[in-house]
């Protein structure tokens, strides 16, 4: 207590001493904003039919699918007695935002990715039990739900009730996602969060972050397989986060132009925070390094030409460059709002353990985990073109 | 009708397997879902009854003052007039019920009066509070205060 102190600066409650909410709670919106972007990014090909993105489609249908099985765990391991989870799903509270949550990730979960990964594959599924033995056959058989079954019409017909998914997905990708940023909008008693920009920014920061990942995510699998870049596909995906970028970075502006004029009774004390204790996180890394540099890296490949090997480190630093401002906006925004107190008066500092529950070790390792989720996923089905597959085979 | 299923069986066999996990979580919901859970809010309704059946720890300062009508009377007017006897004394009611079953023991001066009255910067300015270390000469705070009525006149 008497450390903690030391921490403070001017007048705080007693109850806004520790920060409640952890890295976790920031692990949280930035895995579920992976999740939403990476699937808005493979709905592009597949609803509006752009063919430069295709081989990108089935990798970013895993990734979601992958970061999708982690998402609620930083919460779980934030609450403990993961298995009260359940609970959620049995007496729902159906005016508790947080609770609904449940079925909106179930919903995602089970009815959006599942079921369009398992149509997408469906047909090298079946090629796959039918080409195996013993256990695998049996496994991959159990995956075709026990079905031979790929003539041209029932893929015809699988194609089209998974666009009917894909354009169901879309909104429910926003809904996954706008909601998280709903659920910190929300909180009126706190003005760093309390906007009804909030849900509009996360999806756009979402769409950042994953077309980001799976952009990297593209290369580095090309480069681990050996095989070569596709740069219309890299070029495309570069232009659509330029895009998503600019739009993110316009509404973040607009929101921060609406507080600096607003100016409520709230402002001076968040301004102070921006310029002290968050200046390194939200200015360095959010604003410059996360947002201006790649911004400006990916708007110089559309301005000049660039040759293909540059254009490549172009794209993966500007990914990787994303990807640590998107972290650092999900930081800002969930351990910036518990930084001041309600009394406007005063900060305090939050402090970050290393390998305790809630510390950076777990953070990191439920960081990791989706790749080893992945790893699996592309081992069991694999999200290269058949013709590939079968050259290499 | 066999034609129009034959392409689509493999997706029937799909909606098999979601309908059967619905009907599985409906059957382990109304298994698992206690009796009364809603009937007055979001808890088993039931709780008010086991909670009402839990045995009285506290008799009241009603019970208190039936005997001790001379600690009620020191108390009067005084700023600890409206605190329950118990808040110091603790859970009385076994003692209410029987007086020679159990005999309250006397709280310790030194550590119970700063359970409030220890100096803290979030406490109101009005509201007297000490740090032990500068005020007084040790001993417990009985030794100048009276505890039912601390004002020193």
């Amino acid at each position: 207590m008497e450390s903690l102190l030391h921490s403070v600066q001017g007048f705080i409650y007693p109850d806004e001493l520790q920060l409640q909410w952890s890295i976790l709670i920031v692990l949280y919106p930035f895995i579920t904003g992976l999740v939403a972007g990476a699937f808005i990014l493979a709905s592009l090909e597949r609803v509006f039919n752009v063919e430069a993105v295709k081989p990108t489609y089935r990798l970013a249908l895993l990734t979601a699918l992958a970061f999708m099985i982690v998402a609620p765990l930083p919460l779980q391991l934030h609450l403990g007695h993961p298995e009260r989870s359940f609970e959620m799903y049995l007496t729902p509270h159906t005016t508790s935002a947080m609770a609904m949550f449940g079925f909106v990730y179930l919903w995602y979960l089970m009815a959006v990715l599942v079921l369009e990964i398992w149509l997408d594959f469906r047909k090298d599924i079946v090629l796959t039990a039918r080409a195996s033995k013993g256990a695998k056959r049996a496994l991959y058989r159990a995956m075709a739900l026990w079905s031979d079954n790929i003539s041209e019409r029932s893929l015809r017909i699988d194609d089209k009730v998974g666009k009917f998914i894909t354009i169901v997905g879309i909104p429910s990708a926003f809904l996954l996602h706008g909601y998280v940023g709903f659920i910190f909008g929300s909180v009126k008693a706190n003005p760093w969060w309390s906007s009804p920009l909030m849900p509009v920014v996360f999806i756009f920061s979402a769409m950042v972050s994953g077309i980001a990942l799976v952009m990297l995510m593209y290369q580095a699998v090309n480069w681990y397989r050996k095989t070569a870049v596709q740069m219309s596909c890299l070029d495309t995906i570069a232009r659509y986060l330029l895009y998503a970028f600019i739009i993110d970075f316009s509404l973040e502006m607009l929101d921060l132009v609406h507080r600096i004029y607003e100016a409520d009774e709230s402002f001076k004390t968040l301004d102070f925070m921006v310029h002290t204790k968050l200046y390194f996180s939200q200015i360095i890394l959010q604003i410059f390094v996360g947002t201006l540099v790649p911004i400006g890296l990916l708007a110089l490949v559309q301005l000049v030409s660039v040759r293909e090997r540059a254009r490549r480190i172009i794209y993966g630093a500007s990914g990787v460059l994303t990807l640590v401002g998107i972290f650092a906006m999900r930081w800002n925004v969930v351990i910036g709002g518990q930084l001041f107190s309600k009394s406007l008066l005063g900060y305090t500092t939050y402090k970050m353990g290393f390998a305790t529950r809630e510390g950076l070790l777990p953070a990191l390792i439920l960081l990791l985990l989706p790749f080893a989720i992945l790893y699996l996923l592309v081992k069991l089905l694999p999200p290269w073109p058949e013709g590939d597959l079968a050259r290499k085979e | 009708m066999n034609g129009w299923l034959k392409d689509r069986e493999h997706l029937a066999r799909m909606a098999v397997i979601f309908a059967g996990a619905l009907v599985l979580f409906l059957v382990v919901r109304a298994v698992m879902v206690p009796n009364g859970f809603g009937t007055y809010g979001h808890f088993r309704s039931g709780a008010l009854k086991d909670n009402a059946s839990h045995p009285l720890s506290y008799a009241g300062r009603q019970a208190c003052g039936d005997c001790h009508d001379d600690i009620v009377a020191s108390r009067k007017g005084s700023k600890h007039e409206r605190i329950g006897c118990e808040a110091c004394h603790g859970p009385l009611s076994v003692h209410a019920d029987d007086p020679d079953k159990m005999k309250p023991v006397l709280p310790d001066a030194k550590t119970i009066c700063l359970t409030c009255h220890l100096e803290n910067v979030t406490k109101p300015k009005s509201f007297p509070q000490i740090d032990p270390a500068e005020h007084g000469d040790g001993g417990p705070c009985t030794s100048c205060h009276n505890p039912h009525h601390p004002e020193i006149s």
